[in-house]
């Protein structure tokens, strides 16, 4: 429990920190922020008045930021000036296309990497294991906006089967094209990922393997399924969660480009955009979601070990 | 950019090419995919440094809509651009760019995280909890929009790049050389050089710097190799260094509209990126073996 209230206080004081640097990094930016906030289509004093004092925007930004976070809380986060809707409507709109994009690539690339890794260790120094390894490597050194030029050049503009600038569709319209669209950002994104899960879980296993209580249920005739999938794979996934929860991070900078070389309409996208216009409210609410996203999965995760694994959970209740 | 990402995946790859337990008794011989690696790396950079002087590197400048659109051929090796402008000449005078951002970026980070790293692991304490909460929230901000902010504000110049890829990799240095720090804080001959009445700063400059060092060169190579790729995420979104001054990631960028009909604007300059970050994380991966970088992450 004092562990669980650690952790919590931890992830308090990054959300504050991380809440405060985007906004202190917007101000940095020339100009009078009223203005911005407004897109410069609002000449009228009063109502610049209005946006400033809405805003704290007068005031130091220590206290721009205590306003906007009590604003937060009250579910304002703000008029968009660049696309002129509120910034949640926006939100609303985009944050299921980097979701989606983020979960499915996390998927593909689980379930590559679990049964090569599973596989390789398995069959460890072996031609499989060998050339895996150096597949995987190369891997590891190809970025997403890469990997997905290479995918466009063969996938949509030779062969024709993926568009090369999809639209993005609701998988409740129309799931077919939904996941036909999406097919070719969600591979770029998720290759380099396999890359590692392969890698931590095939380390892993190996040391897994070598336990006595491998050799003893090989003894007792176990088939080699069950020993690998039952026995081992369990105590060998810690260092594949922790990675696939840090992962997270390196899915937020893979689909912003992704999304932008695809034109997919997602937070990465419009984050960009709304850097690019000036927009304010958008930039400072789409950064805390990423962070806010970000440092709950991995708090999560650190919390779901303690519940998986009977070891971490007793190690910390004697700590 | 990215991935990958990007600064998270520092530790991450150090974990992914860490050495396997089963291999740890027999030191294997350099491959020659290593060798490789490094005369690609040492070519590379001699050509880029040297670009003015060599006969087959024009000027990355000139444009001659006479061969605008040329196919790669003996003449144009890498092929031309929608100016008649020479790719490969481009790729050599990006390499100059982009090593030397990401160069730059990586040396700074590792003057910065490595001495904060340094007093983070040795004096623990407060020091120690403030660092890692600061690290904690520089990693919780997702690198690229981390980037992105900062060169959207302050402009799009080398400087503002470098400055941008130079806080990406201050965290992740931070916490691998504190890690590293604490291990050897407590080794016999630190406390043999404490009983014998060395200062503190003795202590972390002449007894424990240079065990660090190789483990900071090793996350050095990988950072730069994640570094460069970081550079063209930005000029992906628009936020890196602009013309005239071609990077590959711009260079990349340059090419995308056109790549049903001319390939090789943007594949060639994409070869050469893989190629190089390649490169570094092979030879990464062959220095962290050879001095055995494991507990690390401990």
């Amino acid at each position: 429990m004092r562990y669980f209230r650690q952790k919590l206080v931890q992830v308090v004081i990054v959300l504050m920190a991380t809440t405060f640097l985007s906004i202190f990094l917007m101000r940095q930016l020339k100009g009078d922020p009223a203005i911005a906030i407004t897109g410069g289509l609002v000449n009228d004093p009063v109502a610049l008045e209005h946006v400033r004092h809405e805003w704290s925007l007068d005031r130091p930004v220590p206290i721009q930021w205590l306003r906007w976070l009590e604003n937060t809380a009250k579910g304002n986060l703000g008029q968009s000036s660049a696309f002129n809707v509120p910034v949640s409507t926006l939100i609303k709109e985009r944050l299921p296309v980097t979701l989606y994009l983020m979960v499915y690539a996390q998927i593909l690339s689980l379930l590559i990497a679990i049964p090569m890794g599973v596989y390789a260790a398995y069959r460890s120094n072996r031609t499989f294991d060998r050339v895996s390894n150096t597949v995987a490597f190369g891997l590891l050194s190809l970025p997403s906006f890469v990997v997905a030029i290479f995918l466009v050049l063969v996938f949509s503009l030779h062969y024709h089967l993926f568009p090369a600038a999809p639209k993005y569709v609701s998988p409740f319209d129309n799931p077919v094209l939904h996941f036909k669209n999406l097919f070719l950002p969600v591979v770029s994104i998720a290759l380099a990922q396999v890359a590692v899960y392969m890698r931590l879980l095939r380390a892993d296993m190996v040391a897994t393997l070598q336990n006595d209580f491998v050799t003893m249920a090989r003894a007792k005739g176990m088939s080699t399924a069950r020993i690998l999938f039952r026995h081992a794979f369990r105590p060998s996934t810690f260092s594949l969660i922790t990675a696939a929860a840090v992962n997270v991070g390196a899915l937020i900078g893979g689909a912003v480009i992704i999304e932008q070389l695809f034109g997919l309409p997602g937070m990465g996208n419009l984050t960009v955009e709304a850097i690019a216009r000036r927009d304010f409210l958008v930039v400072q609410a789409c950064v805390a979601l990423f962070a806010v996203g970000f440092v709950l999965v991995n708090f999560l995760v650190d919390i779901a070990y303690a519940f998986i694994d009977p070891r971490i959970r007793h190690a910390r209740a004697l700590a | 950019m990215t991935s990958t990402v990007i600064a998270e995946t520092v530790p991450l790859l150090a974990a992914t090419l860490a050495d396997e337990p089963g291999e740890a008794g027999r030191r294997r011989r350099p491959s020659v995919a290593m060798w490789l690696s490094v005369a690609w790396i040492i070519g590379l950079t001699l050509v880029a440094v040297f670009a003015d002087a060599l006969p087959f590197v024009h000027d990355p400048k000139r444009t001659n809509l006479v061969h605008a659109h040329k196919s790669p051929s003996s003449t144009f090796w890498f092929g031309t651009d929608k100016l008649g402008r020479d790719i490969f000449t481009r790729a050599v005078y990006g390499a100059r760019t982009s090593l030397m951002i990401a160069g730059l970026s990586i040396v700074i980070g590792l003057a910065i995280g490595g001495t904060i790293g340094l007093l983070a692991g040795y004096f623990r304490k407060k020091i120690d909890y403030v660092t890692s909460l600061a690290v904690d929230v520089m990693l919780a901000f997702p690198a690229l929009i981390l980037a992105l902010a900062i060169t959207s504000t302050l402009g799009h110049g080398v400087k503002q790049v470098v400055l941008a890829l130079s806080v990406l990799s201050i965290a992740p240095l931070i916490r691998v050389v504190r890690a590293q720090t604490l291990v050897y804080a407590q080794r016999e001959f630190v406390l043999a050089a404490k009983g014998l009445g060395a200062k503190d700063a003795r202590v972390l400059f002449r007894e424990i710097l240079p065990n660090v060092v190789p483990s900071m060169l090793t996350f050095a190579l990988t950072g730069l190799a994640i570094l460069i790729v970081a550079e063209g995420g930005l000029a992906f979104l628009g936020q890196s260094v602009t013309v005239p001054t071609p990077t590959w990631g711009f260079m990349i960028v340059e090419g995308y509209p056109d790549l049903e009909r001319y390939w090789w604007i943007s594949i060639m300059p994409c070869m050469v990126l893989f190629l190089t970050v390649l490169s570094f994380n092979l030879v990464g991966d062959q220095l962290s073996k050879r001095f055995d970088i494991k507990e690390s992450l401990a």
